[in-house]
């Protein structure tokens, strides 16, 4: 019997592992530790960026360093001066996977990345500490106008395009690390959907952080013009360093009308990772906005990604999933703003913890005035696996307009006792039957996403789970 | 070999209080004993004892499956063993599909060593099977693909609970109430299904109130149990007098029971 239970252990350590490995790289550039007008100027430099971007970065700088740090959400004793900002992992973009380094096609090859290209996806981005290193798109899309591409080479190569958007979504002063990102940030994505062109596959972007105490601080743009169609995936994973590191990304999106596109993130870092991220999208007349948002990893989370709906008829949809285990406080939620009249918003929330673990959903649902005849409906359910766990709800309401419908129902369920020993008196083991009932639970949230990440979702999930019990 | 299922002077408490006060009841393969008694008697308590239930203490006594004690066992290792408890209120468990459910449920107890992450059973003959049993229980097929109890009727969790049934095969079955809040077709379907499904297969233990599913399952032996005794066991007749009569001569005959039974029917209703 004792055998049996230390043999599953080490089974499990090694798929836990999975995204737990370092790789050596010889980086072409490392800036030092530490931020200043110096090190903003050295990646501005590097970048050969035009003096508007150059400015849009010092002014931020000057903005990160006047506003206090948050003080809601969750624990953050990060040292700013103790954090690397800019590390260039290689001098070229691959646009064919052979160009890519050896060693960090490695890494992506781990963790599954051009596999997944040739099977299901439209367009591919990877991104290895601070620069994207391969990128791709389907020639069919480059040729119907599509653009596809990491933010620094959308600077040079779209400038006018970029900057009618970049900062406008979400401006420096929005918050503490908006302002850091703006000043220092490097990679991301930047797309475009021309008119009416709607993409049948996924577009992906990867995350890798590898080296300790980098921070990561992609800016991601997103333009869906009139009538056209996106679906945008992002992952993130990070080794398990002793120190923490930072991964503090922007992403602005803009939805024209009846234009539609959805942002799925599943974020697996590393439990040493803060992760406090600013995602927010304008959702202009009949367009429609969704957010997916799985956060498992990091040490701590703070992301709220907003919808604004701008115009008449526009709809933003929000699905969060977050699970917390030991160490770990996920502070994720929405925010919903209905700016226009006859918009449509839902925020639809599920929480886990486990093993010590804290889940907090902290959302805002707010209508302006004149935002008449709008619909706004904030479900969330939080579910909590053992004693030693908490589970929060923070959800702030503001409604300037009368004649609007608005409902918010929130649950906190402890897994349940006579559920497990259901499930167990027809044979599921304790730990079968507790990933069962967790699954039962993100069920509605897991149907919305495609298959594979449905698949990888439910994987990442019983991973989580794994150890949990007894 | 011939299964059979043994307990001796078992005495349960749950918070401190006693329940059952020294239980002695063996059913052997192919058996169908009937479990009567008042509310608060401990009829429904035995069941959850015999199927693991963490909530409650064992403070004396053993349950010996062919000799072996099970009381050390997690309810999950009972059923692998082949003990089933088809429950009077089922829990829901939302988002889990019953399909999903019963193929993990069905592979381990028909596989009783698998270990976690190992194969199920195939996709194919499990959907043959499961299509078959929940035709001879009148279910629509469509069935398989709602979540496990989640607002289902009283019907619904009841035919579920004897699919259930059906699929584990086990060698010992608790029935708790399985005729309760059923109306009379579908109290007959339920009997005449547990009869073709256990009778003569398995050892039953059938805890119920009403005569209606001791009609197609007429027992070997009735047991009335009060203030957690079984103060009486005889056969189908005593069953019958009963639900015509109710406890009155039992409790006369045995008072001490009858008191203690009174002083849990309290406590549980305070």
């Amino acid at each position: 019997m004792s055998t049996e239970i230390s043999e599953s252990r080490e089974l499990k350590s090694t798929e836990i592992n999975k995204y737990d490995f370092k790789t050596k790289t010889d980086a072409v550039f490392k800036a030092r530790k530490g931020i200043d007008e110096e090190i903003v100027n050295q990646i501005s430099d590097i970048k050969n960026e035009p003096d508007w971007m150059r400015k849009f970065r010092l002014d931020a700088l000057k903005i990160f360093e006047s506003k206090p740090m948050p003080e809601w959400g969750g624990d953050i004793a990060l040292d700013f001066q103790d954090i690397f900002y800019y590390l260039k992992p290689t001098n070229e973009q691959g646009r064919s996977w052979d160009d890519v380094p050896e060693e960090i096609k490695d890494t992506f090859e781990k963790l599954g990345i051009p596999e997944a290209e040739r099977k299901y996806l439209a367009g591919v981005k990877a991104q290895f500490e601070s620069e994207v290193i391969y990128g791709s798109l389907k020639e069919d899309l480059a040729n119907q106008g599509v653009i596809f591409t990491d933010t620094d080479t959308a600077v040079r190569e779209h400038p006018e395009l970029l900057r009618e958007y970049f900062g406008t979504i979400i401006p420096s002063t929005d918050n503490k690390f908006a302002a850091l990102n703006s000043a220092v940030w490097s990679g991301g994505s930047f797309i475009y959907v021309p008119k009416g062109v709607k993409i049948d596959f996924p577009l992906q972007a990867y995350f890798r952080i590898n080296e300790e105490n980098m921070g990561q601080f992609e800016r991601t743009l997103i333009i869906v013009d009139e009538g056209a169609q996106v679906h945008y995936v992002e992952g993130c994973t990070a080794p398990m360093y002793t120190s923490e590191s930072l991964h503090s990304a922007v992403v602005e999106v803009v939805v024209k009308k009846n234009g539609r596109c959805r942002y799925t993130t599943i974020q697996n870092w590393a439990n040493n990772i803060y992760n406090l991220v600013t995602k927010r999208a304008f959702a202009y007349q009949d367009a429609v906005m969704e957010w997916v948002d799985g956060n498992l990893g990091s040490k701590l989370t703070m992301k709220y990604p907003a919808v604004y709906m701008m115009e008449p008829g526009a709809r933003g949809e929000i699905l969060s999933i977050a699970f917390s285990s030991a160490g770990q406080h996920q502070d994720a939620g929405a925010k919903l703003v209905h700016c226009a009249p006859n918009t449509t918003g839902t925020i639809i929330s599920k929480s886990i913890s486990k093993n010590g673990g804290r889940s907090s959903y902290r959302g805002l649902a707010r209508v302006e005035e004149g935002a008449y005849n709008s619909k706004c409906s904030v479900v969330c359910d939080a579910l909590i696996l053992d004693p030693e766990s908490r589970s929060d709800t923070y959800p702030y309401i503001e409604v300037a307009e009368q004649d609007v419908s608005i409902g918010h129902e929130a649950s906190v369920s402890r897994i349940g006792e006579e559920q497990l020993f259901y499930l167990m008196s027809r044979g599921l083991s304790e730990a079968e039957a507790s990933t069962m009932i967790v699954n039962g639970f993100i069920e509605p949230l897991i149907k919305e996403l495609p298959m594979e990440y449905a698949v990888e979702m439910n994987r990442l999930i019983q991973l989580q789970m794994e150890g949990s019990v007894g | 070999m011939s299964d059979i299922l043994e307990i001796k002077n078992l005495h349960v408490a749950i918070e401190g209080k006693p329940i059952l006060r020294g239980v002695n009841l063996t059913i052997n393969k192919g058996e169908t004993h009937a479990l009567m008694g008042p509310n608060g008697s401990g009829k429904s308590t035995l069941g959850l004892v015999i199927m693991g239930h963490p909530n409650y203490e064992v403070t004396e006594g053993e349950i010996l499956l062919n000799g072996q004690n099970i009381l050390d066992l997690d309810a999950d290792e009972r059923a692998r063993l082949g003990v089933f408890m088809a429950f009077q209120r089922p829990v829901a468990i939302p988002g889990v599909k019953m399909a999903d459910f019963l193929r993990h449920a069905t592979t381990n107890v028909r596989h009783p060593d698998r270990k976690e992450g190992e194969d199920l059973i195939s996709m194919r003959e499990f959907r043959k099977e499961i299509k078959d049993k929940m035709g001879q229980l009148q279910m629509d097929s469509e069935f398989a693909r709602r979540y496990v109890n989640d607002g289902f009727s009283g019907g619904e969790m009841k035919r579920a609970e004897i699919l259930q049934l059906a699929m584990l095969q086990p060698k010992f079955a608790i029935l708790d109430e399985t005729d309760s809040g059923l109306d009379a077709d579908a109290v007959r379907l339920a009997s005449q299904s547990i009869n073709e499904i256990g009778h003569n297969k398995m050892g039953l233990l059938i805890i119920t109130h009403h005569d209606k599913l001791l009609e197609h399952n007429p027992p070997d032996f009735t047991h009335v149990i009060l203030g957690g005794q079984i103060v009486e066991t005889g056969g189908k007749e005593l069953a019958a007098e009963l639900h015509s009569q109710g406890y009155e001569r039992i409790r006369a005959e045995h008072p001490e029971s009858a008191a203690a039974n009174d002083e849990t029917e309290t406590v549980a209703s305070t």
